[in-house]
């Protein structure tokens, strides 16, 4: 199968982060030895470094074969294998995976460097510096097996790691029983999600199987699929009957694993919650990394979702609709926090919209530039919360570009990126995915996507500004006695600041504009052309003109949106208000999130837990079966023997048999005492 | 073969033996007016446990993993008329689940050392004894041999329950007996008749349910057992139901399962590890040794009412125990919703779900093993199991937070950890069966998450808001050695399963070829001249 090549580096670039996070979980875990703070540091963010030095090398590797051949492998030994079944342990690095090594390797060390600073400056009682450290291993470890894994199996061991270390790091704070809550409730939903990855993956084993060879490999997968593309299952009349294509059926399996880990409708409920955790892991796991792997999963199944134009309807519809709803969410909330995680919700739904439309490559090139200007966003936004003492809401902030320089700038950059101003990382592949969606006619509806997507960029705008002015323009609402103290983070958190809006502003440019933008770099599109061989291509041949056209109009869109937010924000702070009271309900149904996990909680959780508790514990279990059935059976029995045992003495020799060994046993023991 | 050969009868025998040399060596002081002190007792009972656990270890090595039939073999008349042999052998499955015995064993002990303060004496000889009874019946190849230990084991568990448990321990001791005996009396029915079955077709009485390596003996699996066209009591079905009756109370299947919150709730933690990591075992190892094999045309035709008691066993374990407020409460629902499992990875009835099944009946031993023994550490401190009564453990006691943490993920099932390998393996098994079984199953891994954090949450993380729990004692060395011996297989079948899967294939393949031939049966065989008989 190997086409490429063996290539043992591959196995020390999650091996390494592992490492690291043992050594932690055995010093804290067993021994109860915290590591002194130079060590931890040095340790952590060594073994993360030093993966992100071997996925560049890596990356060269990789580049140095033919393009249409670029795959090297790592096999370790045979994980789990029964039957038919056979599942490596081994890495796969194709294109699709250097990029996504890059990105968890390269901005998992920034925000390593970042932590340092960030939890230093926590000063709770039991801080647990290292614990913190050994969790964020835990994740670098996971999410690298997520992406370089060579089979679904090993895939979904990284998709339960990261699942593991989110649950951990946004309980991190686990005296607060919020925290904690918050920490199960994105493990479970999570869960749902995971039940549709393995459904999936269960129902394209065996289809393959049944069609001659079943693969759980991905390159096997890829060889042996067409074999079953066409096929069609009927569907049982209580599911609307009718025949469906295996593919779509597998496809939105996989799909709902997806929309759980990268929070789509109707599972994105966590995302928010999430928010719980310390900044930097918002930033790693919430923003950048983990919240991408459902893209990631698409487009490493995308030979599955071009056959299956059901499912990758339905992914688009899907990724649109929450790009709009989470960006109405944002619009009205203070907590910065919150706004950034709905903002990324909204940005993995533009993703979801591109990839549903057959155009992976731009899918993965907004997952790149968003892990950048994201990340950057939170971290800044990190820097400023621990600037005013923990404070998230942005209604008690205000004027702090004064104090905050560093911070300020670095913000605006991420801002300027994420809204899509020209030639900054944002445009270009925010563009490309409404460009795809533009020219994607086979998609039912693709002129409707196209609406929401361009006025997704307007509002994203609007409520990204709105934000931005808040927390550094107008008058400073803090408390008079705080204004004093607040300052500039220190420079462990200033310096991954610095380096993330440098790629969030330049990236852009330098590593994958469409040749319509830039017409004298003779290597444009360098990032499409990368990925092209593993992603197939959207396939349209694109007029400069209409590109122009179309980023044009975006960048009006965003324009207008970003001076709603200056007129409104800056010029006149006191209509906010006005139109608050005018829109009433309307503002506090947006404002309280549609109100949608109450009614998870009301039409869900509730009944479930009533059910369980009153029909099927208290009455079913307790009175029914053990009261009724068993207790009365043996008192009725009693009954029966009182007289039986008046009359005859002949029971089973069996049961005297037993009887005579239970009390001679009894015997022995009382003696034995 | 008429010698006892060696080492597979001294694993059975070897704690028995020292329990009975110990209560001769106390009588004899007795008479004297003297006693042996309880710590020798003690230190006896867990040096025979360990010996038996070496021992063990010895078959595990000398296991040869390529070949197929039964090996340590051992076949020694016992009553000859009647065909009841003392007939030993192991093939994977029985030493997959002999290992997880032996190793309990002395992990058990070693952190009840503690917690046993009274009775100290008969509760080591009921250890032990129980020990002889859990490895003979994983060994037996003789029916009514299985038989016997079958019964003996539940002597010292009713004992167990009944003197070292909670407060409402007559009840629960008492309802585990009367379960039991139930659904055995009617197995040791069964199993007459089917030796009665053998008898009429071949003139003599054999209760080995193979023939031994070297002999011609034609054994109960060569045995005709009518589908149809027979009185009643001859047919498979109502063979199997009588069998499949007395392992389903084992397992348990719902609405089977009555007995098991009680006896573990009530048992002292010793007596809940091993009821749960060995005795629920042997429920699911009946069905795969005998119930399976002896009437395969009846279990195939059992198939869908399987499926559905184990459905429901996983979907309503799961329910139930995420409303339980006792700690011990809720690990026993979840048994029941993993053996649902177990159960339905066996009725798959292919290598997947079969190798599964064996492989999550040891990780479930291990896994809720260590979860009871954490729960009881938690006991012996603060003396409730009430979760509520708990919240913050994390902030005294870390270690402890941090082992349970591994344990309860174990438990949901999570990659590089045991329980996933076999809840996978069962999985994929059942959708190659019926998907739709496999995807209702599925929901089981959601809900597991929902019971095992729920609990986790309550009583590990939040405030410490209980003044008791504020001065709690993280754990002790001797805690602590005990469940890192725990943490290692768990560890271990995790990443690399292959080291017991290997042993399970072909064992595994052999089940169903026996069935398979067995299924094909249309006739008693007529019996060959013995020298041209294939020997298997």
């Amino acid at each position: 199968m190997s086409v490429g090549g063996e290539y043992d580096l591959l196995r020390w670039i999650p091996a390494l982060p592992l490492a690291a996070a043992v050594i932690h979980g055995l010093c804290l875990g067993l021994l109860r030895q915290p590591l002194p703070r130079i060590s931890t540091i040095a340790l952590s963010c060594g073994a993360t470094g030093l993966s992100f030095v071997l996925s560049f090398f890596a990356l060269l590797a990789l580049t140095r074969l033919p393009a249409e051949n670029r795959v090297l492998q790592d096999g370790l030994f045979t994980w789990i294998g029964a039957g038919p079944f056979s599942a490596e342990a081994a890495f796969l690095l194709d294109p699709l995976s250097a990029v996504m090594i890059l990105i968890v390797s390269g901005v998992g060390f920034l925000i390593h460097v970042y932590s340092i600073g960030y939890m230093d400056a926590d000063t709770r009682e039991d801080r647990g510096f290292q614990r913190f450290f050994a969790y964020l291993n835990l994740f670098t470890f996971s999410m690298l097996v997520l992406v370089l894994a060579d089979n679904l199996l090993l895939m979904f061991l990284g998709w339960e790691g990261v699942g593991l270390c989110s649950y951990l790091l946004i309980g991190f704070w686990y005296g607060d029983e919020w925290n904690a809550y918050c920490g199960s409730k994105a493990f479970i939903v999570n869960r749902i999600g995971d039940f549709g990855f393995l459904v999936g993956m269960f129902l394209l084993f065996w289809a393959l199987q049944d069609a001659g060879h079943g693969a759980i490999a991905f390159l096997e997968i890829k060889a042996a699929f067409p074999a079953i593309a066409d096929q069609t299952v009927q569907l049982p009349t209580w599911l609307g009957g009718g025949e469906w294509m295996l593919a779509t059926l597998i496809g939105l399996c996989f799909f709902l694993g997806a929309a759980g880990k990268s929070a789509q409708l109707p599972l994105y409920v966590w995302l928010p919650d999430a928010m719980a955790g310390p900044t930097p892991v918002s930033a790693l796991i919430h923003a950048a990394t983990m919240v991408t792997a459902g893209v990631y999963l698409v487009c490493r199944l995308s030979f599955l979702y071009s056959v299956a134009l059901g499912a990758s309807a339905i992914i688009a519809w899907v990724g649109a609709l929450t790009a709009l709803f989470a960006a109405i969410i944002a619009m009205a909330q203070t907590d910065i926090k919150k706004v950034l995680a709905y903002s990324t919700m909204s940005q993995l739904g533009y993703m979801f919209l591109a990839a549903g439309c057959g155009a992976y490559g731009a899918a993965v090139w907004h997952l790149t530039t968003h892990a950048w200007f994201k990340a950057l966003l939170f971290l800044a936004a990190g820097s400023v919360i621990l600037a005013v003492h923990h404070e998230q809401d942005m209604d008690k902030m205000g004027g702090l570009q004064r104090f905050l320089v560093w911070t300020r700038l670095t913000f605006l950059a991420g801002v300027l990126a994420i809204v899509g101003a020209p030639y900054l990382s944002g445009f270009f592949s925010k563009d490309e995915i409404l460009l795809s969606v533009h020219l994607a006619g086979h998609v039912p509806g693709h002129t409707a996507l196209y609406w929401i997507a361009l006025i997704t960029a307007g509002l994203t705008a609007f409520y990204m500004f709105r934000m931005y002015f808040r927390i550094f323009f107008g008058e400073c609402r803090l408390p008079r006695e705080q204004q004093g103290s607040v300052q500039e983070s220190p420079r462990t958190i200033t310096i991954p600041l610095v380096v993330l809006a440098i790629l969030a502003v330049a990236g852009g440019v330098v590593i994958g504009p469409s040749d319509a933008f830039i017409p004298v770099i003779e290597d444009a599109n360098s990032f499409a052309n990368f990925v092209a061989p593993v992603l197939p291509a959207a396939g349209h041949d694109v007029e400069h003109g209409l590109v122009w056209k179309l980023a044009g109009l975006t960048t009006l869109v965003a324009f207008l949106g970003a001076v709603m937010a200056y007129w409104l924000y800056v010029v006149r702070p006191d209509h906010p208000e006005k139109i608050r009271r005018l829109l009433g309900g309307v503002f506090r149904m947006v404002e309280g999130r549609f109100w949608i996990d109450e009614l998870y909680d009301y039409i869900l959780v509730r009944p479930l837990v009533w059910i369980s508790d009153r029909i099927l514990y208290r009455w079913l279990d307790s009175r029914l079966l053990d009261g009724i059935v068993i207790d009365g059976t043996a008192r009725g029995i009693r009954a029966l023997a009182a007289d039986m045992f008046k009359y005859s003495q002949s029971g089973l020799v069996q049961g005297y048999l037993f009887l005579m060994l239970v009390g001679a046993l009894a015997i022995i023991g009382y003696l034995a005492t | 073969m008429t010698e006892l050969p060696d080492l597979l009868a001294y694993v059975i025998l070897l704690p028995l033996a020292t329990a009975m040399m110990l209560l001769v060596i106390e009588g004899g002081a007795r008479s004297i007016g003297g006693s042996l002190p309880s710590q020798v007792w003690r230190g006896l009972g867990l040096g025979a446990s360990l010996a038996t656990c070496v021992l063990t270890s010895m078959l595990w090595i000398g296991y040869d993993p390529t070949r197929i039939e039964m090996q340590f073999v051992a076949h020694v008349a016992w009553i000859p008329s009647l065909g009841i042999n003392w007939y030993v052998g192991l093939d994977g499955i029985s030493l997959l689940l002999m290992g997880l015995t032996a190793f309990l064993m002395p992990v058990v002990l070693v952190a009840s050392w503690s917690e046993i303060q009274h009775s100290l004496r008969g509760y080591v000889f009921f250890m032990l004894f129980l020990e002889t009874g859990m490895l003979g019946t994983f060994a037996s190849l003789n029916l009514l041999q299985f038989y016997v230990f079958w019964e003996l084991m539940l002597v010292p568990m009713v004992f167990l329950i009944g003197v070292w448990g909670g407060p409402r321990r007559i009840y629960a001791a008492v309802k585990f007996f009367l379960f039991t005996m139930v659904g055995s009396l009617l197995m040791l029915v069964a199993l007459v008749a089917i030796a009665w079955l053998h008898a009429e077709q071949f003139g003599v009485w054999n209760f080995d349910l193979m023939t031994p390596p070297g002999s011609q003996v034609p054994a109960l699996l060569d045995t005709f057992v009518p589908v149809a066209d027979a009185p009643w009591w001859q047919t498979q079905s109502w063979l199997f139901a009588a069998f499949a009756l007395a392992f389903a109370i084992k397992v348990p299947l719902v609405p089977l399962h009555t007995w098991l919150p009680d006896a573990h709730t009530e048992a002292p933690t010793a007596g809940s590890v091993l009821l749960a990591g060995v005795l629920l075992k042997m429920g699911g190892y009946g069905f795969l040794r005998f119930a399976l094999p002896l009437f395969p045309s009846a279990a195939v035709e059992f198939v869908p009412l399987f499926f559905g008691l184990a459905l429901v066993g996983i979907l309503y374990g799961s329910l139930v125990a995420m409303v339980q407020t006792d700690v011990k409460r809720l690990v026993a629902y979840s048994s029941v919703a993993h053996l649902g499992f177990v159960t339905l990875g066996m009725f798959t009835l292919n290598v997947e779900g079969l190798e599964g099944s064996v492989l999550q009946m040891v990780n479930h031993g291990i896994t809720t093993g260590a979860l009871f023994l954490l729960i009881g550490m938690l006991y012996e401190r603060r003396h409730t199991r009430e979760i509520s009564e708990f919240g913050g453990i994390a902030k005294p006691m870390p270690v402890f937070a941090a082992i349970f943490g591994v344990v309860v993920m174990a438990s949901i099932g999570l990659p590089l950890l045991n329980g996933f390998v076999g809840e996978f393996l069962i999985l994929l098994g059942t959708f190659r069966a019926n998907a739709w079984v496999g995807t209702i199953a599925t929901l089981g891994v959601v809900l597991a998450a929902v019971y095992m954090l729920w609990m986790y949450r309550r009583i590990v993380f939040g405030p410490v808001e209980n003044p008791e729990n504020r001065g709690l004692i993280d754990l002790g060395g001797r805690e602590k050695a005990v469940l890192v011996a725990l943490l290692i297989p768990i560890f271990w079948i995790g990443i690399h399963p292959e080291t017991f899967l290997k042993r399970l294939h072909p064992s595994v393949r052999e089940t169903l070829r026996v069935m398979e031939v067995r299924t094909e049966l249309t006739a008693p065989p007529v019996p060959e001249p013995p020298r041209e008989r294939e020997r298997r």
